[in-house]
């Protein structure tokens, strides 16, 4: 049960946080095609992270902790990705 | 037991999660666990229990990406209906509580019980907002004779953002819980477990905002 980060470095968190989303926002308006998707989507996993890694103090667990943070990540995965290659390897949709 | 039964005891064993854990007597009496050990537990319990919302979500997700695959055009023309300032605003907010729990969590450790009071009440205040902003953002689409059957962008719309409704909800439950037992003087810096995992659960709801914002607002 020992100390954290100072209350200032949680603002500068925020701060990145909020600049972060400013770029999402920003992004989205220039017409990258299907790379529009994909960078949101990295944005959202950089801020998801760092909510993760300093708010939620993954930073300070241990790696049971890590795996229970991250093993639901990668069904996630697996989740999306088999169902969405099963749907296009089909001749009939 | 009733719905109210199973949702009250959902709270009670996020917001007090060591009575909900059966303590094993010794033959001195005493408690079988010690804090540090019951601390650690409750934390990786909420982790796990976190892990299971991600996959709750994650069918959502999934079904998103299969029809944005198969309907490009019409995932196009819904998420440019959907209002990105408003939407936008609402990220704000979230991130923001999310910051008003982590000092929150900061305080408590350092027994500055002010401060936890304030933040927490900014938190519950922030997820007020957010509530009232997406009440305008439903009864608009509404009146404008968009239901969640309209098509498939908007069942997803409706159904991701509703059920992320219904864990603020939940999430301003949790933290009012809190906030009453800080002020009754229930925790302290060598007492906040409840605090810190209730404050993981309220980060939850700000990750999957985090996706969810993009995914429906601006990928036009």
């Amino acid at each position: 049960m020992d100390n954290h980060a100072s209350y200032k470095s949680l603002i500068n968190i925020w701060l990145f946080l909020i600049f972060l989303t400013v770029v999402t926002v920003g992004a989205a308006q220039i017409d990258f095609g299907a790379l529009n998707v994909l960078i949101a989507i990295f944005i959202a996993s950089i801020k998801a992270g760092v909510v993760a890694y300093h708010f939620m103090h993954l930073k300070h667990e241990d790696g049971l902790t890590w795996i229970y943070a991250s093993y639901p990540i990668f069904l996630l995965f697996l989740l999306i990705s088999f169902t969405l290659t099963d749907m296009f390897s089909r001749v009939i949709n | 037991m009733g719905i109210f039964g199973i949702t009250s005891k959902l709270i009670k064993s996020i917001a007090y999660p060591s009575e909900m854990v059966p303590s094993i007597e010794e033959d001195d009496g005493h408690h079988h666990f010690d804090a540090v050990t019951e601390h650690e537990g409750a934390k990786l319990g909420m982790w796990l229990f976190l892990a299971t919302e991600l996959l709750l979500f994650g069918g959502l997700f999934a079904a998103y990406a299969i029809y944005r695959a198969k309907y490009p055009e019409m995932f196009m023309q819904g998420s440019k209906s959907l209002d990105v300032v408003l939407g936008s605003v609402n990220t704000v907010i979230l991130i923001f509580s999310s910051l008003t729990v982590a000092i929150a969590v900061k305080a408590i450790q350092e027994n500055r019980i002010k401060l936890v009071k304030i933040m927490l009440w900014v938190t519950i205040i922030c997820a007020a907002i957010f509530a009232v902003n997406k009440y305008f953002e439903y009864t608009y689409k509404f009146g404008k004779g968009i239901f969640p059957g309209t098509d498939i962008f908007y069942s997803i719309y409706f159904a991701a953002t509703g059920v992320h409704m219904l864990h603020v909800f939940i999430g301003m439950a949790v933290l009012g819980v809190l906030l009453r037992k800080v002020y009754k003087g229930k925790y302290s810096k060598d007492n906040y477990t409840a605090i810190e995992i209730g404050g993981l659960y309220w980060h939850l709801v700000d990750l999957i905002w985090i996706y969810l914002f993009p995914l429906l607002y601006l990928v036009g």
